[in-house]
C-alpha cells in the first residue's frame, strides 16, 4: 500500500510534459508547447502527471471476479524455481496474465472484425440494390475474391463456361462473407488463402476458426471466473480467434472496402498538421471505418459544397485524416494525413478545424473537452461509439443516405468556418508521401502488366539485395517518445537492406518523417534495398493502408511462399514483425495472428505478460515449435531492429541463401531441368 | 538511374503508338478495311499480337483492337520529383510500343509489299537484303535447332558498329558460339548488316546471321519467332501471355545488343524485350538497370567495350555456350553449317559429278588402330592449282569396347554436317555421293585435308565418346584408291541397307522412347519402331539404340513393348504403360499404325502430317516445306497447329518422310494404297522409294495415281482424277468405320 500512496502524492504535483522529450517531430512538439500555452492538458501531459500501474504492466491483475482484484506482482522475493503466488481462487500468475492476454486478443479481434462486419452489412445493401450511394467500384477484385468464398463466377450454358451476372456474384459474396461471423458449421473459408503448410499446421494444433464471432465469445467464456485454467489451452483460444480476426474479419474488411471503394494503387499525398489550410474549411475524419468517409470525400469534392464554401468566405475545403480512416482515404483517394493517434488533440489546438468527424476506434474522450476550447465541432458519427460530453454532436450514419450525412456534416464544418478565433497556429511541417500499395498494386509494379509477379521481390532476396521483409505497424503509445521508436527501428531496418512494410500510425510516422518517398531509399537505405528501389521506382518504406490492413501484408507474405523460391511457408521466409510504440488491444490481436502464420514478433515499449514469467517463454520460445513464429519484447529500438535482422539473417542461413549467389550459365541441359513456365 | 530509362522508355512507347496511329489512320483512308494484311505464310497472324493477346489480326478493320489496346497500356509520364512506381509502367509502355510496331510492319507489308525479301537467302546484287519476317517454313526449321539445343539462343543486334571489323568481329564471335544473330535497326543510317556485307560475310538463315530490317521496328521479328516457338514447340495457348514470357525466359536464351546511341524509341524496345526476360547491353552510356527479376539477371548493362560484348552479353543472359577448340586454322561450329562456297570462291572441289567422293566408316578392332592419326594418302590442297579438282576418299575407322557394327552409318551420316561445320569449307550429299567445296579463303588460312580427319577424330570423341574409345582417319585423293575405296564401299552400303530393309517391328523386343522434344512440348513422348521411325525424320530406331548406348539416362530410354494388343493398328501394352506414365497421364496409348484410331501424338516437330480425306476414301500427306493449301482445308502449318502440343488428334498423324514407303505406314488404315495425295515436290524427293513399295504392294503405277497440286487442292478437285486413274483407295473398305 506504500506505494499506491507514494503515487498518489506524486499526482498532487501537476506535471506537464516536456514537449521535446514527448515527440520526435517538431510539429508536435511546437503544438504540445502551444496547448501548454493555453493551459490545455494534452495525452503527452497526462503520462507525465500520471504513471502506469505497475502491477497491471506485468499482467497480472486479475478482476474477473469480485473476490478480487487479485494482484499477484513479480517481486525480487519471488524464487522462479517454487513460485507460490496465487489468487483466491487459486489462479496462478499464468493463468492470470494468460486470461488477460486472450481478453486483449478478444477486444482486438473485436473491434477488426465487427468493423469487418460493418463494411459486410453496407457490402449487401448494395448487393441488394438498397443503397444507391455506394457502388461496386472494383469488380475484378470482387471476381478475385469470390472463389475464395466458395462463390462461382462462371454458369455453364449449354456445356459452355459463360461469365456470370455480376450482381448475382456479388449477392452470394454478400452472403458468405457476413455468414463468417456466424455461422454454425464448418470453418473460416479464408483459411485456404494460407500458403498451405500454414493451414496445415493449424489443423494440426486445433486452431481453425469456426466463426469469427464464436471465437471471441468463447475467450469471453474461458477466462470468465474458474472456466480455463491451463495457460496453453487459454494461448490456444487466443490463436484461434486472432486468425479469425488477421484471416477472417479484417481480410473481410479490407477485400470488401477494396470491392465497394477501390482497391488502392500508388498514389502521391501529404501527412502532418501542416496538411491543415488556413484559408480552407478544415474538416479531420478520424476513426477506422471509411464508410461515411468515403461520402464525405465525395460531399467535399462536390461543386456543390464547393461553392458553399467559397459562399462562406473559404477558398475551398481542406480534408484531412488521423489513424486509419486516415490511412483507408490516403490510400485510395490521396487525402492527407493529418497526423498520428498521439496528434488528435494537437489538430483541434491548432484552432483551424472547423469539424471532426469520428468513428470508431482510438478517439480520445478529451477531444471533446479540447474542442470545447476551441471552435471545432466534434461530431460522432457511430451507433456504437458515442461521447458523455454535451458538446458533441451525434450525426449517426446510415448507409441507405449515406450521401445526405456526408453533406450535412460537410456543411456543418463549412458553416462554422466563419466561427473561427483568431488563435490559429498551423505548424508548416509536412512532407509528401508515395501511399496506395497493396498486394494488387506491388504485383504490377513488380513487372507491369504481363510480368506482374511477386517473383521479382523474391529473387532480390534471394540474390541478397533485399535481405528480408519487415512489417513495421501499430499505434503510438504515449509512454514512449512519440514516434521515437517507429522511425528509429524503420531506418534501422532499410539502412540494412530489410525492405518494410507499413500501417496504421507507423505509417503515418515513416509518411511524416519523409520516408515514403522514392528519394529516401538514396539516402536512408543499405546498397542493395537501394539499387532495387530505384529499379521499382518505389519508397524502401510501402505504405499498405489501415490495420485492418494488415491482412494485405499476410497476402504479401502468401504471395511471396507462391511466387516461388526456397522456402514452402511463410514461417520459412526471412520476414519479422514488429510493433514499435503499440498500445491497444487489436495490436495484441494483429501480434497474435502474425506470431500464428509463422512471423517473428517484437513489440516495443512493454507487454503485459512480463509477471508470468513461465507464460512468457511460452509465447516468446514455445509458440515457434507449433507455428513458426514467436513474441518478443525490446524496448530499445536498435536492438528491437537488430533482433529482426538477426532472426532473418537466421532463416536466411536456413534457407541457403545468406552466401552470395553464384551467377549460373545454362546450357541445354540446365534448361530442361527449370519449368518452363515457372 | 532507372527513372531516366523509365522516362525515355515511356516518352518512346508514346511516340511509336502515335506515330502509327497516324500511319493507320492514313492506311484505312487508302485501303478499304477489309483488306487483308499481316506477315507471308504463317498461321500465326501478327504473332506476337496473336501469342499474347489472343486477338487474330487479318484485316486492316482488326488492327484497331491492339491498337487500342495499345494506347491503353501507355502509362503516365514519369515526374521528376516524388514520382509514382514506375518499373510496371516502363514495361508497358515497351510492351506498347512493341504492339505497335507489329502493326507498322503489317502495313509496311500491305503498302510496301516488295520492301522486303522473301527468302532464306538475301539478294545482294538486287540490293534486297532485308529478309523481314521469318515464314513458318523457315520458323518450323529453324525454331526446331532452339528445342535441341543446337541453336542455344539468339542476340538481336539493334543500330550499326563503330565500323565494319567491330561488327565482323562481334557477328562471327556469336557465330562461333553458334547462336543466330537478329539484326534490325540503323544507326545514322548505318546497319549492321551492312557492314557485314562490306566486310565480307556472308548473311542469311543459313550462316545464322539474319538481316530482318534497317528500323527499329524490324526488331519485331525476333519477338515473332520467339513466340511461335514457344505456340508450336512449347503447347503455349495464344492469349496467355504469363506463361508466353516466362517460356521465353526460360527456354529462349535471347538477349538484346544495342550499338550506338539509344534514342527514346530504342529505349522503349528494350524494356518491351525485358517482358521477355531479354535484356539489353549497350556500348554506350545509358543509365544500367541491374537488380535482376524480369530477367534471370540484370536488365540494362551499359559501356559494354565491343570485345567484351559477347562474353558480357551471354554472362548478363546466363547463357552457356560452347566453342569447338578443334586445332584446326579455321572456325569452327554450327553457324557455318548452312554457309556456301560460291563460284568466285572455290579453291577445289572434290565429288559433285566432277570427281568421286566417298565416305565410309567402319569398325575396327582396338589393336588395328592407332587414335588421332589421320593419313593423307595422295595430294593436299597446297599442292594443286586453284581451280583444279580432286577426288577423295574419307574412310575412318573406329574401335571401342561398346561400338557395334550398327553404328557405322549413324557415325557416317555425321560428316556431312562436321565438314560443313568448317568455315569455308561447303559439304553436301553422303555416302559416295559426297561433295566438298573449299573457298579460298580456308585455303589461305591454311586448311589441309587433314584438318577433315581432325575434325572427324575430335567430334567423334566429343559427341559419341561412350561408345568409341579409337578413331583413325585416312584420306584418299588418288584416283585408284578412291575407286578401290567406293567399290568396297558400295558393298557396305548395300548390305547395310538390305540389314535395315529387312527389319520389322515384329523381330524386336524393345522399342526406344524420344523426349527430346519434352524441354519444349512437356506431355509429348515419341515412341520410335524400326518400321515407325521417328516423326522429326531425324531419329530412327537405330539412332535411339546409338543414343541410348551414348547416353544411358537420356531421351532415348528402351520400351519393352510387351503384349501386342493390336497388331493391325500396332499397339502394345508396354508402349501404352510407358506413354502414359511418362506424359503424366495426359495419354493412355496409342497407335503406331493409324491415322483413324488413336494416333500417335507429335510434338509439331514433325516432317509431314498426314490427314484424313473422307470423299476420297483415303488420306493426304504434306511435308512442312510445302506452303500452299492442301485438301483438308489447311496448309502445313496449319494443320501443326491443331494438332501439336502432345495431343492425339484423330483424323491426322505425324510422321516423317522416310516413314511413307515404311511397310508399316498406316497400315491399320490399308497402308500406303490410301495415300491419295502429297505435295510435288514430296513426291520427287521420294520418288524411287515410292516407285518401289507401290511395285511390292503390286501396284506399281501407284505414284502416278496419288494427286499434288497440280491436280487440286480440294477434294472436290483431285476426286475426278484418282477415279480416273483408278486409285485402289476408292475400291477400298470405308476408311471411317463404326
Amino acid at each position: 500500500m506504500a506505494e499506491v500512496t507514494k503515487e498518489t502524492t506524486k499526482e498532487k504535483v501537476k506535471k506537464v510534459a516536456d514537449p521535446v522529450a514527448s515527440s520526435i517531430d517538431t510539429a508536435t512538439q511546437q503544438m504540445i508547447a502551444r496547448a501548454q500555452e493555453l493551459g490545455i492538458d494534452t495525452v503527452f501531459d497526462r503520462a507525465a502527471a500520471m504513471k502506469p500501474c505497475n502491477i497491471g504492466t506485468q499482467g497480472i491483475c486479475c478482476k474477473n471476479c469480485s473476490m478480487g482484484p487479485c494482484r499477484l506482482p513479480l517481486t525480487k522475493d519471488v524464487d522462479p524455481e517454487n513460485d507460490t503466488r496465487k489468487g483466491l481462487c487459486g489462479a496462478t500468475p499464468n493463468t492470470i496474465a494468460a486470461r488477460n492476454f486472450a481478453r486483449m486478443v478478444a477486444g482486438g479481434a473485436a473491434a477488426h472484425s465487427d468493423h469487418g462486419r460493418c463494411v459486410a452489412e453496407v457490402f449487401m445493401s448494395v448487393a441488394r440494390k438498397e443503397s444507391h450511394d455506394y457502388q461496386i467500384k472494383d469488380p475484378l477484385k470482387l471476381l478475385a475474391i469470390a472463389p475464395h468464398l466458395g462463390v462461382e463466377t462462371t454458369v455453364e450454358e449449354n456445356g459452355e463456361a459463360k461469365d456470370r451476372n455480376l450482381d448475382e456474384i456479388a449477392l452470394e459474396v454478400a452472403e458468405k462473407a457476413l455468414a463468417e461471423w456466424g455461422k454454425p458449421e464448418g470453418e473460416l473459408l479464408y483459411l485456404k488463402r494460407a500458403p498451405e503448410l500454414l493451414y496445415e499446421k493449424w489443423k494440426k494444433h486445433g486452431v481453425l476458426p469456426r466463426n469469427i464471432d464464436r471465437e471471441i465469445v468463447e475467450i469471453m467464456h474461458r477466462t470468465h471466473m474458474g472456466v480455463d485454467q491451463d495457460y496453453k489451452n487459454i494461448v490456444k483460444q487466443c490463436t484461434r480467434a486472432a486468425i479469425a480476426d488477421g484471416w477472417g474479419g479484417s481480410m473481410l474488411a479490407t477485400d470488401l472496402q477494396d470491392v465497394l471503394f477501390g482497391t488502392p494503387y500508388p498514389l502521391q499525398s501529404e501527412a502532418n498538421l501542416g496538411v491543415l489550410k488556413a484559408d480552407h474549411v478544415n474538416v479531420v475524419i478520424h476513426g477506422h471505418e471509411p464508410v461515411l468517409s468515403e461520402m464525405i470525400v465525395a460531399a467535399a469534392q462536390s461543386q456543390e459544397m464547393l461553392d458553399y464554401a467559397k459562399s462562406k468566405g473559404a477558398k475551398g475545403i481542406q480534408l484531412s485524416g488521423i489513424c486509419c480512416t486516415a490511412n483507408e482515404i490516403l490510400q485510395r483517394h490521396g487525402v492527407p494525413l493529418c497526423g498520428t493517434f498521439l496528434q488528435q488533440e494537437l489538430a483541434i489546438i491548432t484552432g483551424a478545424v472547423d469539424a471532426m468527424v469520428v468513428d470508431i476506434q482510438c478517439i480520445f474522450q478529451n477531444l471533446a473537452n479540447v474542442a470545447k476550447c476551441f471552435h471545432t465541432k466534434l461530431i460522432t458519427t457511430h451507433p456504437i461509439a458515442r461521447m458523455e460530453q454535451s458538446n458533441v454532436t451525434h450525426i449517426e450514419f446510415d448507409e441507405h443516405h449515406a450521401m445526405e450525412d456526408a453533406k450535412r456534416i460537410v456543411k456543418m464544418a463549412i458553416d462554422n468556418f466563419q466561427n473561427r478565433g483568431s488563435e490559429v497556429m498551423i505548424p508548416k511541417q509536412k512532407a509528401v508521401q508515395i501511399a496506395g500499395f497493396g498486394v494488387e498494386s506491388i504485383e504490377y509494379h513488380l513487372g507491369g502488366t504481363f510480368r506482374g509477379t511477386f517473383y521479382t521481390l523474391n529473387d532480390n532476396i534471394i540474390n541478397g539485395r533485399i535481405r528480408g521483409v519487415a512489417g513495421v505497424v501499430g499505434c503510438n503509445n504515449a509512454r514512449t517518445r512519440h514516434n521515437e521508436g517507429h522511425i528509429a527501428i524503420v531506418k534501422e531496418l532499410i539502412k540494412n537492406d530489410v525492405i518494410v512494410l507499413t500501417t496504421g500510425c507507423n505509417g503515418i510516422a515513416c509518411a511524416m518523417e519523409g520516408l515514403l518517398t522514392p528519394e529516401t531509399a538514396g539516402v536512408f537505405c543499405g546498397p542493395g534495398l537501394k539499387e532495387v528501389c530505384e529499379t521499382v521506382g518505389i519508397p524502401p518504406v510501402l505504405h499498405l493502408g489501415s490495420c485492418v490492413d494488415n491482412s494485405r501484408i499476410l497476402l504479401a507474405a502468401t504471395e511471396v511462399v507462391k511466387a516461388g523460391g526456397p522456402w514452402k511457408d511463410i514461417s520459412d521466409l526471412p520476414v519479422a514483425g514488429s510493433a514499435p510504440e503499440w498500445m491497444s488491444e487489436k495490436a495484441i490481436s494483429i501480434g497474435h495472428y502474425f506470431v500464428s502464420s509463422g512471423v517473428y514478433t517484437v513489440f516495443g515499449v512493454t507487454l503485459p505478460v512480463s509477471g508470468a514469467p513461465i507464460f512468457q517463454k511460452y509465447l516468446f520460445e514455445e509458440l515457434e515449435k507449433m507455428y513458426g513464429g514467436k513474441w518478443d519484447l525490446e524496448a530499445d529500438p536498435i536492438k528491437h531492429a537488430q533482433k529482426m535482422i538477426a532472426h532473418i539473417d537466421a532463416k536466411r542461413k536456413a534457407l541457403g541463401i545468406d552466401k552470395a549467389r553464384e551467377r549460373q550459365l545454362m546450357d541445354m541441359a540446365d534448361r530442361m531441368k527449370l519449368e518452363a513456365t515457372a | 538511374m532507372s527513372r531516366l530509362v523509365a522516362f525515355a522508355a515511356i516518352q518512346g512507347g508514346y511516340n511509336i503508338v502515335s506515330k502509327v496511329e497516324g500511319k493507320y489512320k492514313k492506311a484505312l483512308q487508302t485501303y478499304d478495311a477489309a483488306t487483308k494484311v499481316g506477315f507471308p505464310n504463317t498461321a500465326y497472324y501478327l504473332p506476337v499480337i496473336y501469342s499474347l493477346l489472343g486477338i487474330k489480326v487479318e484485316t486492316l478493320e482488326d488492327i484497331k483492337q491492339p491498337l487500342d489496346f495499345a494506347r491503353k497500356l501507355l502509362p503516365p509520364h514519369v515526374k521528376g520529383q516524388n514520382h509514382l512506381p514506375y518499373l510496371g509502367p516502363l514495361l508497358d509502355a515497351g510492351m506498347a510500343a512493341l504492339f505497335a510496331f507489329e502493326i507498322e510492319e503489317a502495313l509496311r507489308y500491305l503498302e510496301d509489299p516488295d520492301f522486303y525479301l522473301h527468302s532464306e537467302e538475301i539478294d545482294e546484287e538486287a540490293g534486297k537484303i532485308w529478309l523481314g519476317a521469318a515464314d513458318d517454313t523457315v520458323f518450323r526449321k529453324r525454331g526446331v535447332e532452339f528445342v535441341d539445343g543446337s541453336a542455344p539462343g539468339f542476340a538481336a543486334m539493334v543500330g550499326a558498329a563503330p565500323d565494319p571489323e567491330t561488327a565482323k568481329m562481334i557477328v562471327e564471335e556469336y557465330q562461333r558460339r553458334s547462336l543466330y544473330i537478329f539484326c534490325a535497326a540503323n544507326q545514322n543510317g548505318t546497319t549492321i548488316i551492312e557492314q557485314l556485307l562490306e566486310a565480307g560475310v556472308q548473311v542469311g538463315w543459313n550462316t545464322r546471321i539474319v538481316p530482318f530490317g534497317p528500323d527499329i521496328s524490324s526488331a519485331i521479328f525476333a519477338l515473332g519467332f520467339a513466340n511461335r516457338a514457344a505456340m508450336a514447340f512449347g503447347g503455349v495457348q495464344p492469349g496467355d501471355y504469363k506463361r508466353m514470357l516466362l517460356y521465353n525466359k526460360n527456354r529462349i536464351f535471347a538477349f538484346v545488343n544495342a550499338l550506338g546511341d539509344v534514342n527514346a524509341e530504342w529505349a522503349a524496345a528494350a524494356a518491351g524485350c525485358v517482358n521477355w526476360g531479354f535484356p539489353t547491353l549497350a556500348d554506350t552510356d545509358i543509365p544500367e538497370i541491374l537488380p535482376t527479376g524480369i530477367c534471370t539477371y540484370e536488365h540494362v548493362v551499359a559501356n559494354v567495350p565491343h570485345n567484351e560484348m559477347v562474353q558480357r552479353s551471354v554472362e548478363v543472359r546466363g547463357l552457356k555456350t560452347t566453342v569447338s577448340t578443334i586445332d584446326i586454322p579455321c572456325a569452327f561450329g554450327p553457324a557455318y553449317e548452312g554457309e556456301r562456297v560460291r563460284g568466285g570462291d572455290l579453291y577445289c572441289q572434290m565429288g559433285g559429278g566432277k570427281t568421286q567422293a566417298t565416305e565410309l566408316v567402319k569398325m575396327a578392332e582396338m589393336k588395328e588402330i592407332e587414335d588421332g592419326k589421320v593419313n593423307l594418302v595422295g595430294k593436299d590442297l597446297s599442292e594443286i592449282k586453284e581451280g583444279e579438282n580432286l577426288p577423295l576418299g574419307i574412310y575412318v575407322q573406329i574401335a571401342g569396347r561398346k561400338m557395334q557394327v550398327d553404328f557405322e552409318p549413324i557415325l557416317e551420316r555425321q560428316i556431312h554436317h562436321l565438314i560443313n561445320y568448317i568455315q569455308g569449307v561447303m559439304h553436301i550429299g553422303q555416302r559416295d555421293i559426297a561433295w566438298i567445296r573449299v573457298s579460298k579463303a580456308a585455303v589461305e588460312k591454311g586448311f589441309s585435308l587433314k584438318h577433315i580427319g581432325v575434325v572427324l577424330h575430335a567430334k567423334f570423341h566429343q559427341d559419341f565418346g561412350s561408345i568409341l574409345d579409337k578413331v583413325e582417319v585416312t584420306l584418299y585423293t588418288d584416283k585408284k584408291d578412291v575407286d578401290a575405296l567406293t567399290k568396297r564401299a558400295r558393298q557396305e552400303y548395300k548390305t547395310r541397307d538390305e540389314r535395315v530393309e529387312n527389319m520389322t517391328d515384329e523381330a524386336v523386343e524393345i522399342y526406344y522412347s524420344c523426349t527430346l522434344c519434352q524441354s519444349f512440348a512437356p506431355t509429348h513422348v515419341c515412341t520410335v519402331s524400326p518400321e515407325r521411325t521417328g516423326l522429326c525424320g531425324a531419329y530412327n530406331w537405330m539412332d535411339c539404340k546409338a543414343s541410348y548406348e551414348i547416353n544411358p539416362t537420356g531421351p532415348n530410354q528402351p520400351i519393352e513393348k510387351g503384349e501386342c494388343l493390336d497388331p493391325v493398328l500396332g499397339q502394345w501394352k508396354g508402349v501404352n504403360e510407358f506413354v502414359k506414365q511418362a506424359s503424366r497421364g495426359a495419354i493412355s496409348g496409342y497407335n503406331f499404325y493409324s491415322v483413324v484410331k488413336e494416333p500417335m501424338t507429335t510434338c509439331g516437330c514433325c516432317e509431314c502430317i498426314a490427314a484424313l480425306l473422307p470423299q476420297c476414301n483415303g488420306v493426304m500427306t504434306v511435308h512442312r516445306d510445302y506452303t500452299g493449301e492442301t485438301p483438308c482445308g489447311m496448309k502445313f502449318t496449319t494443320l501443326a497447329g491443331v494438332m501439336g502440343g502432345g495431343q492425339s488428334s484423330p483424323g491426322f498423324v505425324g510422321h516423317s518422310k522416310f516413314n511413307i514407303t515404311q511397310r508399316k505406314f498406316i497400315k491399320g488404315d490399308g497402308g500406303l494404297l490410301r495415300l491419295v495425295w502429297m505435295p510435288k515436290s514430296l513426291k520427287e524427293e521420294i520418288k524411287e522409294r515410292l516407285i518401289k513399295r507401290g511395285e511390292e504392294l503390286g501396284v506399281p503405277n501407284l505414284i502416278d495415281m496419288i494427286a499434288d497440286e497440280t491436280v487440286g487442292t480440294t477434294e472436290e478437285e483431285i476426286l475426278p482424277f484418282l477415279q480416273e486413274k483408278g486409285h485402289p483407295a476408292l475400291s477400298m473398305d470405308p476408311i471411317i468405320s463404326e
